[in-house]
């Protein structure tokens, strides 16, 4: 950032203990099977397990050969399989499958599936059924919570966004609350938590309980404040195109881990796989920058590291002997950064242009304003026909139906049409969906229903009530865009220029059009330390809001910096735009952010998990 | 480090079974090491600490070394300590909703809150060995007689509810009435653990018969919505339509019985499965989808015939010119279009390969259909296809060209599809607003467009600058010269 950050600015604390813990217990869980073993790791675990061992860590412990799962017939010669999966049902079929492709072949072997981060119930009964329990053991890998940066950790369940929203599978509230529980028992206790959403009701009441449940030691304090968010509150700001760098850099080359692989195009080299965290200093440094701010700050490093390279010229030997051994190392790995960097730009610059990216960005700024929404219809409608991303379509119908509170009838059906017709009449299965979840909805005629939906809701008993909500679930969803929008400021006046270098507010992480509603909500709950005041936002917001204090006798005052450090934990997931929006926030008021999420999400992952045209992706 | 490193090489090169393909770039796993490479080589620079991996002595991170007997007690211990020292300060919040319904018992809600932990207190070694650190095979076999009692024990549904939640064995077969099964079902979602009432749900699911089970789940919305994810996910579709349809659910109903195509690969089978979804009971709006969805095909299938045969005899020119880059089978409507407009462009409208037919079949709008055709014919050059297109817009007028969209669309379309610069540069020309027109000219190159709009902006530096942008010796260079020298022109600036 532009701006220095406040001196007082306060201390994270120390994530690698998780690691550390994660790594431990998953030795632990080898140890346990002593002898040669064959380890079977499921395709999206494989990244999260390189972050915290390596192939000589698993080799330590008789692990023969690795493979991944394949739903197919193996080809392992070992008499001892394990498998290190999550808990789905698919994939305990498919070893029930191998077990039983053994018996058949009188072949004994032992098997031990490790289910990370818990097992459920369900997938034993799979075992049950297929006869194979007891033969197959089962054992639970607690790895919660992966530290993606200093300041972000992950859950890296991106399932979770539709099991819990779409599907309405309440599997991960628990794995939640545990997370919490982690958290709570390293760096705690925590003394207020505030939240809003259903999910996040229950993800505090079952952290509470397993609070309950054991034994408080009186500790220094090390996390203050809980935040806890359901995706479902604000769904604008995930489906914004992203402009600050990190955002774009996931936008086009798709981070995964932290980790991102920029494709032959940004290097010279092929594929290079990059860590992108707080350590690489160059990224640091443009990571939450607005993009055109980007390419100015990597020129001037540029000028900078050439000007340290030049010292050189005229230098002794002596003088030259303690740049080699103290500089020359730094300056090269800069250089090395800095490359990686600019010509990753270049590709961003590239592809952006490629595409109408001015007119799409204008596009989703006039539906933010609420302003000119006919043309923007027809350049969606243009989009659609000119068969350009489909998930880009996609996105772009449903901001316009979250901020227009659903589509006309005439304009649904017309787009409907033409997106069926684009890219496949399969997307039927996928419009459904959307309705569902009221990010794609058609408006109702006039507002009596609601009116009345609210009546009914207040009059009848719960089983009507039920069916009554089901039927009415994609008004309860209503949006309330505009009007949460004009009583949270979140579209800044467009006729001032905006400072995207000295960045006035967040809304600079979406070029000063568009304050992120859910940091926006997190800013005004802390400014006011509660609810009080945001009466009618909760209610637009449809409630379930809750801000709670604890008694825990820690001592905060004892120049301790706990109440200042903040953990937000986004249930459904949260995007690097909105982690740049609360890192500003934090160097603006004093506070420390630390994002816990169930995955790292951006438009297209949110919007593929509620594709249905194909079988789901298991992968992120 | 180093030596970590060859060894890990090694490791991976002497695998005899073939469990890595490493020439293949798209590999999970080929990327997997990689990124490790990747990683391990920055981890070097930035952090020391995890240099001594090889280390044979792990230390967890209370200091113990790991795998050491004090450790795993430990670890055992603390997953079940319970005391009943003060609980947590933090208060309850209410978590009750709308469509969660109460137990047809006569429990309220809140006495499901009360007394709890009460007796499940002391969680005795017995407990210990049925957790997750120490689990061993078949659990219930190796527990002394004198536990035997503990597995059917008298918990309470309540209770039951709880142990579940910490993953303790527990025996639900004493839930026999309906009433206590119910009890348990409403718990287990009044403890928001989806995996808990999942769990219960098919125990219910073996124990009740499907008519009673539905019955009360109707009144049960956050139970329901768990059990119909458990049967997607176990893929038991009957059971699954036999709920939706008990529940009166003719939307998801119809839905779920259309999504089934997906999984039918063979084309023919495919379509006849697609005609007999013609009689579901589809609202009107996605029944003409769907029928659409029959129709072409049923339409592409005959085509596909046809031009596969032709494109493998060799006889028909176009093919071999442009030899086709996947069958047409499954291609959604405008991609057909796309590729009728390749393949069968100047047929008759009752052939029913042709754009035209297409067109009036699924009642295609003029913007699509001009757009498709006009990509695919500027793909073939076909510029005399290309000029009737905007001519028929209005082939009364005189030379001015019309196109249902604007032209900068036009544009992104002709040079999407790699139309040449003059072309190109003809289509700017005709882009309404003065400021996007000259932001395309830029883009396309079109020198001709920048400099007459300068010079009719008689913006002297604008074109001064542009000269800079511009080929030097070219012919545009010396056009901008020209126009610098011309005395006639009285520059703004």
């Amino acid at each position: 950032m532009a701006h220095s950050a406040r001196r007082d600015s306060p201390k994270l604390p120390d994530f690698s203990l998780l690691k550390r813990l994660a790594k431990d217990q998953l030795v632990y869980l080898l140890e346990q099977l002593p002898g040669k073993k064959d380890l079977f790791i499921e395709a999206d675990l494989m990244s999260q397990l390189d972050r915290i061992a390596n192939v000589s860590t698993l080799k330590q412990h008789e692990v023969d050969k690795l493979y991944k799962v394949e739903y197919k017939p193996i080809v392992s010669t070992s008499d001892q399989l394990c498998f290190l999966i999550r808990p789905r049902i698919k994939t305990v079929k498919w070893i029930c499958d191998v077990a039983n492709a053994d018996k058949a072949a009188g072949r004994f072997r032992r098997y031990k599936i490790i289910f990370t981060p818990q097992k459920f119930y369900a997938c034993e009964s799979v075992l049950e059924e297929q006869g194979l329990f007891g033969d197959v053991t089962t054992d639970e890998w607690a790895f919660y919570l992966l530290p993606l940066d200093d300041d972000i950790i992950s859950m890296e369940l991106p399932e979770f966004f539709r099991d819990n929203f779409l599907a309405g599978d309440q599997r991960w509230v628990r794995t939640a609350g545990s997370t919490l529980h982690l958290l709570h028992s390293i760096y705690g206790p925590f003394s207020k938590i505030y939240g809003i959403g259903r999910c996040s009701k229950m993800v505090y009441e079952s952290w509470r309980e397993q609070v309950e449940e054991e034994e408080t030691k009186a500790r220094q304090s090390e996390i203050g404040n809980v935040f806890l968010i359901d995706r479902d509150v604000d769904f604008v700001t995930p489906l914004c195109s992203q402009v600050v760098y990190e955002g774009l850099v996931d936008d086009i080359f798709k981070i995964k881990c932290g980790c991102v692989g920029f494709g032959t195009d940004a290097t010279s080299d092929k594929n290079v796989k990059v860590m992108l965290n707080s350590q690489d200093k160059v990224f640091n440094e443009i990571r939450n920058e607005h993009f055109s701010n980007v390419f100015g700050l990597l020129s001037q490093k540029a000028r900078n590291l050439q000007t340290a390279y030049d010292k050189r010229r005229g230098m002794d030997i002596k003088q030259m002997k303690t740049f080699v051994s103290e500089e020359l190392k730094g300056l090269k790995q800069e250089h090395r950064l800095l490359s990686l960097h600019i010509s990753a730009s270049e590709t961003i610059m590239k592809k952006k242009t490629k595409q109408d990216f001015q007119e799409m960005l204008k596009t989703e700024h006039s539906l933010l304003e609420g302003f000119e929404i006919r043309e923007c219809i027809s350049f969606i409608e243009e989009h659609i026909i000119r068969l350009v991303s489909m998930i880009e379509s996609l996105r772009l119908l449903c901001l316009l139906s979250i901020t227009e509170n659903g589509l006309l009838p005439k304009d649904y059906r017309s787009l409907k049409a033409q997106f069926l017709q684009s890219y496949g009449v399969e997307h039927l299965l996928t419009f459904a969906n959307l309705k569902q979840l009221g990010l794609l909805v058609e408006q109702q005629p006039g507002e009596t229903l609601t009116a009345m939906e609210s009546k009914v809701g207040k009059l009848v008993n719960d089983k009507t009530a039920g069916k009554l909500t089901d039927a009415f679930s994609s008004l309860a969803k209503k949006s309330n865009f505009r009007a949460l929008s004009r009583k949270l400021n979140l579209v800044p006046k467009s006729d001032e220029e905006y400072n995207l270098r000295v960045p006035p507010d967040m809304a600079y992480i979406f070029s000063g059009a568009y304050v992120p509603l859910s940091c926006k909500l997190i800013e005004q709950v802390l400014e006011r330390d509660g609810w009080s005041g945001l009466e009618e936002v909760t209610r637009l917001l449809n409630g379930h809001e809750f801000s709670v204090t604890g008694n825990n006798g820690a001592d905060l005052r004892a120049n301790n910096d706990a109440p200042r450090i903040v953990v937000v934990m986004f249930l459904g997931g949260c995007t690097f735009s909105e982690i740049s929006a609360l890192r500003f926030l934090g160097k603006e008021k004093g506070y420390k952010f630390i994002v816990v999420t169930t995955a790292i999400t951006n438009s297209s992952r949110l919007l593929e998990a509620l594709l249905e045209n194909h079988t789901r992706p298991v992968n992120t | 480090m180093m030596k970590t490193r060859t060894d890990e090489e090694d490791y991976w090169n002497s695998s005899k079974y073939k469990a890595f393909t490493f020439d293949d770039e798209d590999d999970e796993l080929s990327r997997l090491q990689e990124s490790k490479r990747a990683v391990n080589s920055i981890r070097g620079l930035v952090d020391d600490e995890d240099n001594d991996e090889d280390d044979v002595e792990r230390v967890s991170w209370s200091g113990e070394p790991v795998g050491s007997i004090s450790w795993s007690v430990k670890e055992t211990a603390a997953s079940n300590q319970r005391t009943d020292r003060d609980p947590t300060p933090f208060p309850r919040i209410s978590t009750d909703v709308a469509n969660v319904s109460r137990s047809h018992s006569g429990y309220s809600l809140s006495s499901l809150f009360k007394g709890k932990m009460k007796g499940a207190n002391f969680q005795s070694f017995t407990d210990s060995l049925t957790d997750s650190s120490v689990r061993l095979y078949a659990p219930e076999l190796r527990k002394p007689k004198s536990e035997y009692k503990d597995l059917v024990g008298d918990w309470s549904p309540e209770e039951t509810v709880h142990r579940m939640q910490q993953g303790k064995v527990v025996s639900l077969e004493k839930f026999r009435s309906l009433h206590d099964k119910l009890l348990l079902l409403d718990f287990s979602v009044s403890a928001h653990d989806g995996n808990v009432i999942t769990a219960i749900l098919i125990y219910l699911k073996r124990t009740l018969s499907k008519e009673v089970l539905f019955r009360e789940l109707e009144s049960r919305q956050t139970a329901l919505r768990h059990f119909i994810h458990y049967l997607t996910e176990t893929r038991d579709q009957k059971l699954l339509l036999d709920l939706l349809r008990s529940l009166g659910r003719t939307e998801d109903t119809v839905l779920l019985q259309y999504k089934e195509h997906l999984n039918i690969s063979d084309a023919n089978k495919r379509r006849d499965f697609l005609k007999s979804c013609v009689s579901l009971p589809f609202s009107a709006d996605d029944l003409a989808h769907v029928q659409d969805h029959f129709t072409l095909l049923d339409r592409q299938i005959i085509m596909e015939a046809t031009d596969g045969k032709n494109e493998r005899e060799g006889k028909v020119e176009i093919f071999h010119k442009f030899p086709r880059k996947a069958p047409i089978l499954n291609m959604p409507l405008i991609p057909t279009l796309h590729y009728s407009c390749l393949y069968h462009y100047s047929e008759a409208q009752e052939t029913f390969s042709s754009p035209l037919s297409l067109r009036h079949t699924f009642k295609i709008s003029e913007k699509q259909f001009f757009v498709t055709a006009l990509a695919a014919r500027v793909k073939l050059k076909a510029w005399s296809d290309v000029d009737a297109l905007f001519r028929s817009r209005n082939w009364l007028g005189f030379t001015r060209k019309k196109a249902p969209l604007g032209f900068h669309r036009v544009v992104d379309v002709l040079h999407k599809n790699s139309a040449p610069a003059q072309v190109l540069q003809e289509y700017v020309a005709l882009v309404d607003d003065a400021d996007l027109r000259i932001s395309l000219a830029h883009k396309h190159k079109c020198h001709d467009i920048v400099i007459n709009t300068y010079r009719d902006l008689k913006d002297r530096q604008l074109l001064l600058g542009y000269r800079e942008k511009v080929e030097s010796g070219s012919a545009a260079q010396k056009k901008i010269d020209e126009l610098l020298e011309n005395p006639q022109i009285r520059w703004k600036n």
